[in-house]
């Protein structure tokens, strides 16, 4: 299998289902002649031509709601938006729309549509260019949420979403678009969305985390596994509709839970895992329940130290794990 | 244009068949048989019948939250229809949706929107699939005056020019955005120039007179669909009753009602058919009959049918 950049993945999975469905087209800002701001569609335009891989005017809530529209009529749109940060104006296309066709038209509806978006912070983006959003969409039941963490999955939980029926939220860690490098299996390779996946087996501690933070957890665990600490890191990679019984699983094993995400604490997506394990695995935790998050601040600021500040890193995770592991 | 004598009749029931329909929806509100909100198109009949008499089967309909009456002229049975406002399991969405949001796209009819100004997009989407799998259809979006101040309108309108896809946009002028006219918070005062700014074809049209209605229509409709790209339409129109059932109305003087009223365009449709010889006052009577006869049977059916089941609380949130 070749070695691949998470983008590069990325990049793969849309060209494969450009040539799979002729109904698939990548609509979005720059993303056609320019190739994208993070060069995520760089060779489409000239493969596939301005009708596939269109660019549209700087309008969010258009691209979606056109997406909307095309996936009413039975297209498979694969709507960009350039940074996570940028998809507010859409919010309620997505929420009023996107999540609410199929239920309002009691299945007559179907929005088979992708909407990727690079989030998160760690790159200088600052205030508008780093923020982690997916816990706004996993409140929306109609909607399913989607983090790969590695290449392989990348690829494999896009091309499933191109093929999903049901509208899908894409959230890409940028930061790791060149960073994460990986093998990637050659032609059809399909994750199933919905399934999340055991990176790493280990007895101590259960940890639950995806993007950006199972990348560094797994860092993590490699670290504490010199200090005799054996870490289970649990990839959720499908956020909405989570997948409860890996869940569950992995924390009656190890009896211990921590859950790592890089957005806000509170309100977060980790705080909803936590409440699952609290309800449905209490008899079997020899420690409570502990997140471990971003600050509660309004945005990832932009200085070094500030924003050094806000990310987390395999460094604190590590000390969050050690920590629960003396529990 | 050419209207044959059959088509005008068809026209004249549908327009009587929605104002009926509705003034029995009203009273069935009264009498708390329906809840929540339901905002009336009594007044602007024309509008609908005219526009939708226009198209051809393959163009598509998209409204806002006043679509009863576009449901009717789409051709949902208005069984269906008070159905739905009654909540039941035999309406349009199964009673899910009630009032705002009537959808049948067997009938190329893709829905009521709550949302104001939300659809326009949706509708930029649908005519984008016609255009990529070049069909000769046309999407029909039609809204209110008050969504041309929602950014929604401004963003699919540019964009429909920039993509040039066959869209006919229609604004409803009915003068208020819920309690608030069009001078107080519309930056100009015709809304058709709104469409100048994105060098968007335009025509406002006498939305009380559906032969005007269904001129500009026709012409409007074959026009984008000679590929010519969008256009948009303001039609002039008056809504005889609140925004909503329970809107006190401060906003307006009964003699501006009163003389809109004069100009039911049911009235002058009326008058035209009697003028022009189309048909003979026995012959209205007699559709004026049918309408209401079958208004009362769509009740009976509406007010017998089951209510839905709790399960179906949890049914079709995806698809599989």
């Amino acid at each position: 299998m070749p070695e691949m950049t998470l983008i590069d993945a990325i990049r793969q999975g849309m060209d494969e289902e450009l040539a799979h469905d002729p109904n698939v087209f990548i609509v979005g800002e720059d993303v056609g002649v320019r190739g994208g701001v993070f060069r995520a569609t760089r060779g489409l335009f000239d493969k596939y031509g301005p009708q596939r891989v269109m660019d549209s005017p700087l309008a969010e809530a258009s691209i979606i709601g056109v997406g909307i529209g095309a996936a009413l009529y039975g297209m498979r749109p694969i709507c960009e938006i350039q940074f996570a940060d940028f998809i507010h104006p859409a919010f309620n296309q997505i929420i009023n729309e996107a999540a609410k066709m199929c239920y309002r038209s009691n299945g007559d509806w179907t929005v088979p549509m992708v909407i990727r978006a690079p989030y998160g912070g760690g790159i200088g983006g600052g205030l508008y260019h780093s923020q982690s959003l997916e816990a706004f969409f996993t409140h929306t039941p109609g909607l399913k949420v989607v983090v790969p963490s590695n290449p392989a999955d990348a690829k494999g939980l896009l091309k499933s979403a191109v093929r999903d029926p049901n509208p899908v939220l894409f959230f890409e860690p940028k930061k790791g678009y060149r960073l994460i490098k990986g093998e990637v299996p050659e032609g059809e390779y399909l994750v199933p969305i919905g399934k999340a996946d055991v990176s790493r087996e280990g007895t101590d501690v259960s940890v639950f985390a995806y993007g950006m933070m199972l990348y560094y957890t797994l860092q993590a665990a490699q670290k504490l596994a010199a200090e005799d600490i054996s870490v289970e890191v649990v990839d959720l990679r499908t956020l909405y509709p989570v997948d409860r019984e890996s869940i569950l699983t992995s924390v009656r094993k190890t009896g211990k839970a921590l859950v790592v995400y890089e957005d806000n604490l509170t309100g977060g997506y980790g705080a909803e895992i936590a409440a699952i394990i609290a309800e449905q695995a209490f008899t079997d935790l020899d420690a409570p329940v502990r997140r471990l998050a971003g600050p509660d601040v309004p945005a990832v600021p932009f200085s070094h130290p500030l924003q050094d500040w806000f990310m987390l890193n395999p460094d604190k995770i590590a000390a969050a794990i050690r920590d629960l592991a003396s529990y | 244009m050419n209207i044959n004598p059959e088509k005008h009749l068809d026209m004249y029931y549908q327009m009587v068949l929605i104002r009926r329909m509705e003034e029995r929806a009203a009273e069935l509100y009264q009498q708390g048989k329906i809840g929540g909100f339901l905002h009336l198109y009594i007044g602007q009949e024309a509008v609908s019948t005219g526009l939708i008499g226009a198209r051809l089967p393959q163009d598509r309909v998209i409204t806002a939250y006043r679509d009863h009456g576009v449901a009717v002229n789409c051709g949902l049975p208005v069984n269906a229809i008070l159905a739905e406002l009654l909540g039941k399991a035999t309406g349009v969405s199964k009673g899910r949706g009630g009032s705002m949001h009537m959808a049948d796209t067997s009938r190329n009819f893709w829905g009521g929107h709550a949302i104001v100004g939300s659809h326009l997009p949706l509708a930029a989407g649908l005519a984008l699939g016609d255009q990529y799998a070049n069909k000769d259809a046309v999407t029909i979006c039609m809204f209110g005056d008050g969504a041309t101040n929602i950014g929604y309108f401004h963003e699919a309108l540019n964009l429909s020019k920039v993509w040039k896809l066959p869209l006919l946009w229609v604004c409803e002028n009915n003068q208020y955005g819920m309690g608030t006219t069009v001078e107080h918070a519309s930056a100009v005062s015709e809304i058709r120039q709104k469409a100048e700014g994105y060098g968007i074809p335009n025509e406002r049209v006498d939305g009380m007179d559906i032969i005007a209605v269904y001129d500009a229509s026709s012409k409007a409709i074959e026009r984008v669909r000679s590929g010519e790209g969008p256009y948009l339409l303001e039609i002039m129109t008056y809504r005889f009753r609140g925004h909503s059932m329970g809107d006190p109305e401060r906003y307006r003087e009964q003699a501006e009602i009163k003389k809109w009223q004069e100009q039911d365009p049911i009235g002058i449709y009326h008058s035209y058919l009697l003028g022009k010889k189309i048909a003979s006052s026995d012959e209205l009577t007699g559709i004026e009959k049918r309408a209401e006869e079958d208004v009362k049977a769509a009740e009976a059916f509406a007010q017998t049918s089951p209510e839905p089941t709790p399960e179906e609380l949890f049914m079709d949130i995806y698809v599989d």
